[in-house]
């Protein structure tokens, strides 16, 4: 059963250096607060996996914490670039970062194997691209009964698995609704998972197109209200647009994105 | 009399006029869904859109700023996860048309939006890289290109085939086993180009108003072919003009 837990402790129980960490959240529910608490606990030699790493990915890679990512596109959404990531991919700064790239049918289907605790899944992608010369996670294989050629995608099992949820009861059932990505997936692909939410209620009444994840499938959840700020939460926040403007600016120069974490995220400790 | 319009605009507006009603379109953000939904909101009401974020039948009023937008869940006919958007409703080749951007585009219509430079463990830049495209451009019945055309975005050979096109010429795409047709049409903000039916090759067959074939030459990396029946695209209408402004106004509002 999924135990509730503080945003600091939940953090420190799952997240270990040298760990193959998601956060996944496709532009909606981004664990933001969570990705903050990870960079305050200063973790390292982090191995990122996500589809669209955008801003949090973008912090965790410009502070340091990651030497490796597993993605599909890693831009800011609706603005342009993701100028920490490109600065260590084309400059090394802070570290070199390497990289493990895919498409987004491809990691998809790594986090439904994953899930389904499968070793690789089969999809028609990649053919003819030159993504599977750089990227050896991506091999041919022949179907059994037709001697079709597809492509062989290995699962994705991380260590751990962080995502944001509107709320969550007292049991520990998490409760979902509105674009949700691959986050099912990639919680029942990994070994630990912690859950931050706006809100524990008693009870958890119908929305539509939820999905609930049932507390024995999860391991930690804290409490984190506007834990997905700047992104938004249906129902509960909405999108904070100028921000992810304001990130081109302040993540273009090493100077002023290190004094903006020092102020904003090192240095404010939220409420416990 | 015409209202003065930009570029860009016009670009738009000739994107928007290849969907049509009833049409099942993948559509990226950025200019794809600018075009797709000022479609909507003018000579396609019944266009269904769908978006990688998992939204089918999206009906936005403004437009979104990213494919996660609440907008597009709010107003969808489903919201179904990614794993199902691209297993179930792109691979099976349920989607008449996938509408895509790219940052380079070559001769044969492949694109690139991975790297720019020939070392991709060293690149000049680095590109946000494939999101849904490669799928989308294989699977999709057909593909609609929409991205301004220039010399660093029109080249011979791209620096990273990120999605495939026509590959290196006619017959690639059967061999290598994509059911889609591949590029129908490409629309830029000085024409608009299309694949030779016999080698495949991206040709000029109209250029919009106030540009020439010249215009388009200039701005091509490789010896741009022109159709001898080369033609001129009709400036966007009042209508047309009005809709997308106010839709441009709305974006991430």
């Amino acid at each position: 059963m999924a135990e509730i837990v503080s945003l600091s402790d939940g953090i420190a129980a799952v997240v270990h250096d040298g760990d193959t960490l998601v956060m996944e959240g496709f532009t909606h529910l981004i664990p933001f607060a969570a990705g903050h608490e990870i960079i305050r606990q200063r973790r390292h030699d982090l191995t990122l996996v996500r589809m669209t790493p955008d801003l949090i990915y973008d912090q965790l890679i410009g502070m340091g914490c990651a030497t490796k990512l597993i993605f599909s596109w890693g831009g800011n959404p609706g603005v342009g670039s993701l100028h920490r990531f490109r600065d260590a991919v084309e400059n090394s700064w802070p570290l070199p970062l390497d990289l493990e790239e895919h498409s987004h049918a491809g990691m998809a289907n790594r986090y439904l194997a994953g899930a389904s605790g499968l070793p690789f899944a089969v999809l028609r992608g990649y053919v003819g691209t030159d993504l599977p010369a750089q990227t050896d996670t991506i091999r041919p294989i022949t179907c059994p009964f037709t001697g079709e050629v597809l492509t062989a995608v290995p699962a994705l099992s991380p260590d751990v698995t962080i995502i944001h949820a509107q709320r969550a009861d007292r049991k520990g059932n998490v409760q979902m609704w509105g674009i949700l990505g691959v986050q099912k997936e990639a919680v029942l692909a990994a070994k630990r998972s912690l859950i931050t939410v706006e809100e524990i209620v008693d009870s958890l009444d119908p929305k539509p197109q939820e999905v609930v994840l049932p507390s024995f499938a999860t391991t930690y959840i804290a409490v984190a209200p506007g834990g997905a700020h700047p992104s938004y939460a249906q129902g509960y926040s909405l999108r904070d647009n100028a921000f992810y403007t304001e990130w081109d600016a302040i993540s273009k120069d090493r100077e002023t994105f290190l004094r903006w974490m020092d102020e904003n995220v090192i240095r404010r400790v939220p409420a416990a | 009399m015409t209202a003065a319009y930009t570029s860009d605009e016009m670009m738009t507006v000739a994107a928007a006029r290849q969907l049509h009603n009833g049409t099942v379109c993948f559509v990226g953000i950025g200019l794809p869904s600018t075009a797709a939904n000022l479609a909507r909101a003018t000579s396609a009401p019944d266009v269904v859109l769908i978006y990688e974020s998992g939204t089918l039948g999206a009906k936005p009023d403004r437009l979104p700023l990213s494919i996660g937008d609440g907008i597009l869940a709010e107003t969808a006919d489903a919201v179904v996860s990614v794993p199902e958007v691209f297993n179930y409703w792109l691979q099976p080749g349920r989607i008449d048309v996938g509408f895509l951007s790219a940052a380079q585009i070559d001769r044969y219509a492949n694109i690139n939006t991975t790297v720019i430079g020939a070392d991709y463990r060293h690149p000049k830049v680095r590109l946000p890289g494939a999101g849904g495209a490669p799928e989308i451009a294989a699977s999709c019945r057909e593909v609609v290109v929409v991205l301004r055309q220039t010399l660093r975005t029109f080249v011979d050979r791209v620096d990273f085939i990120t999605s495939v096109g026509f590959g290196q010429g006619p017959g690639d795409r059967q061999r290598l086993g994509l059911s889609g047709s591949g590029p129908r049409v490409v629309i830029t903000d000085l024409g608009i180009l299309t694949p030779d039916p016999e080698t495949c090759e991206l040709t000029l067959v109209r250029v919009h108003n106030g540009s020439t074939a010249e215009d388009a030459r200039a701005a091509s990396g490789w010896p741009l072919a022109v159709s001898p029946e080369l033609s001129t695209t009709a400036p966007p209408t009042e209508e047309e003009l009005t809709v997308l402004r106010r839709l441009e106004a709305t974006k991430g509002a």
